[in-house]
């Protein structure tokens, strides 16, 4: 079994230390020096999992053979590049996204006709470097057919995943989850962006609370008026992840806070796009994005 | 007559300035600070900037030390109100007391302690630059009206603009003062709170076309809350707003609340976005995005005690 995981960052190292236990995977990274430390360093995990796993590496998509699974764990914002630069390659792999918020499978189909499974990931960890993830919260990995791929195909990659020491689950339709999780991100993270707040009892009581709560019903409007059935409450999911016990930090506010951009366009954007469409208003997703939007302006 | 300023900061300052330039009031300030006091006693208050005046007054940390007042004038930060008004109020036991600070219920929270009370909106700002010297930034005039549950006789209020205006602070005695506070709170809600949300200066929340339609967001939402009331703003918060957004008046601003969001000091949201929600509901005003406004710039008090 050949894995590729294109992409590096926390989710990515998390995918391909763990597969790489049980499949042979190779990393592509943005990277060249990335890919040399790889190679030369192995890929080290801590936290919920302790692990050292051998990959192979590279920067160039050229120069990686084919593979039965490619998984692209960048993050939103880079994936049009990376699909393009992957275009005629990897004739007989089935291709997952597992990227943020809406849109991200119609990216990647643009650009090849491989079959793709969508997926949206709920694991989270710290990357302490290039060749170092921590393994922090152990939540599952959903996984849904997009095209031309069966729930059975779904369920391999979940198999494949859970044999690795992951949490993995398909479904026969993912957009139930995905929405639930499109919800979900589009509140918390900019709700904890714009606060400073890491995603803590302030999300669950309170005026902030009820800003949240709010906001998930607008979120829940938009889904409904899609036709989409959630799979979960968001605000149950967001009151149950403030009861873990520890303070999790969302990805908006580590990049706010280090002045990077955000995923405020794939995550936020998409939900206020798709409420367009559906002719649904979302007063106050609208204001957030627009104040995420400027918060990244002010960094320059 | 005799005046006590309550919290001589950089607002408080530039009234008890001005008003000490008067042979005929004597001034008193009340300030928490110990180094600003001394400094005020041992070599008067001085302003610079948009003008350079100095002047000579009594400062006390101590409230028991003020002595009967014709007039207070109160210009601490909204928060303060209580505590400050709660601790001097037995020197306005037959004076009247006035409010020249931001937001919505100063007035509600001096009537707790103080008879005859006078609503009041300034536009004058500036900063403390070190005890006893003040930099003042803007020039700009100041309303006075009755607070109409428990007003001052107009004649008082009168009495009070006059004193105002002749020692250099133009002042306006008018029947109902409301207008301008809330003009004032309206712009002060809808573009210092994004600013704090943001990090962006005035003038770079107005040139974004999008943030732009925010802030005009939140400006509805205040005039509907006004409009319920009554109340006829003397000025739309919206030529304020472009008129500030100018490279010559304060396009690189950064609102009062963004310099206390840096600096980590509890904001005046309470009293602006706030305000306009308590008085929204009040009157059946639905303010969502206010609301919005208001739990996220308490959030992001909260996540430095968290």
């Amino acid at each position: 079994m050949n894995v590729v995981v294109a992409g590096a960052g926390t989710i990515g190292s998390l995918f391909a230390g763990h597969l790489a236990q049980v499949a042979d995977v190779t990393v592509l990274t943005r990277r060249p020096e990335h890919a040399q430390a790889l190679n030369e360093r192995g890929l080290h995990v801590s936290g919920r999992s302790v692990l050292t796993a051998a990959v192979a590496a590279s920067s160039d998509p050229a120069a990686v053979g084919d593979a039965d699974l490619v998984i692209l764990a960048c993050k939103g914002g880079d994936l049009e590049p990376l699909a393009a630069s992957l275009a005629g390659r990897f004739a007989h792999a089935t291709v997952m996204t597992v990227q943020n918020g809406l849109g991200a499978e119609e990216i990647v189909a643009a650009h090849g006709a491989w079959p793709l499974l969508s997926a949206v990931t709920f694991m989270s960890g710290t990357r302490h470097d290039d060749v170092h993830v921590e393994y922090v919260l152990d939540t599952a990995t959903w996984i849904g057919p997009y095209r031309d791929t069966t729930p059975a195909d779904a369920e391999s990659v979940a198999a494949l995943i859970r044999s690795a020491g992951l949490k993995a689950e398909a479904f026969d339709d993912l957009r139930p989850a995905q929405w639930s999780k499109l919800i979900f991100n589009a509140t918390v993270n900019t709700v904890a962006a714009l606060t400073g707040l890491p995603h803590d009892f302030h999300f669950a009581e309170g005026m902030l609370g009820g800003l949240v709560h709010d906001l998930v019903d607008e979120g829940k409007a938009v889904a409904e008026a899609a036709g989409v059935a959630l799979r979960e409450d968001p605000w149950e999911m967001n009151v149950h992840a403030t009861r873990r016990g520890h303070a999790h930090y969302p990805s908006m506010l580590e990049d706010v806070g280090a002045h990077r951009p955000t995923e405020i366009e794939l995550i936020t954007g998409s939900l206020v796009r798709a409420a367009e469409r559906h002719g649904v208003a979302v007063p106050l997703h609208t204001a957030l994005y627009r104040l995420v939007k400027a918060k990244e302006a002010s960094y320059s | 007559m005799k005046v006590a300023i309550i919290g001589c900061g950089a607002v408080g300052s530039l009234f008890a300035v001005h008003l000490a330039q008067l042979d005929d009031v004597e001034v008193w300030a009340y300030d928490a600070s110990q180094a600003h006091v001394d400094a005020i006693n041992a070599h008067g208050l001085r302003l610079t900037g948009a003008g350079d005046v100095a002047g000579r007054l009594h400062a006390t940390s101590d409230a028991a030390e003020l002595p009967a007042c014709d007039f207070g004038i109160v210009a601490t930060k909204a928060m303060h109100t209580t505590a400050a008004i709660s601790a001097t109020a037995h020197a306005f036991a037959n004076g009247c007391v006035a409010t020249v600070q931001n937001g919505l219920g100063n007035e509600e929270a001096i009537a707790g302690f103080v008879e005859k009370v006078i609503r009041g909106t300034t536009f004058p700002a500036g900063k403390i630059l070190e005890p006893g010297l003040v930099q003042w930034d803007v020039k700009g005039d100041t309303t006075l009206g009755p607070f109409e549950p428990q007003p001052a006789p107009f004649d008082e209020i009168e009495r009070l603009a006059d004193a105002c205006t002749r020692g250099g602070m133009p002042t306006a005695a008018v029947a109902d003062a409301r207008g301008p506070q809330w003009r004032k709170v309206i712009f002060n809600a809808s573009t210092n709170s994004i600013g704090a949300l943001t990090g962006l200066t005035h003038g770079r929340v107005c040139e974004r076309p999008d943030l732009r339609q925010l802030v005009s967001g939140l400006v509805d939402e205040g005039k509907a809350v006004a409009a319920a009331q009554g109340i006829e703003l003397d000025a739309d918060p919206e030529d304020l707003i472009d008129h500030a957004a100018k490279p010559e008046v304060a396009y690189g601003h950064k609102a009062s609340m963004l310099q206390d969001v840096e600096a980590r000091r509890t904001t005046e949201v309470d009293y602006l976005n706030g305000g306009i929600v308590r008085f929204g509901r009040e009157h059946g005003v639905p303010t969502p995005l206010n609301q919005a406004i208001w739990a996220l710039v308490k959030g992001v008090e909260d996540s430095w005690t968290k």
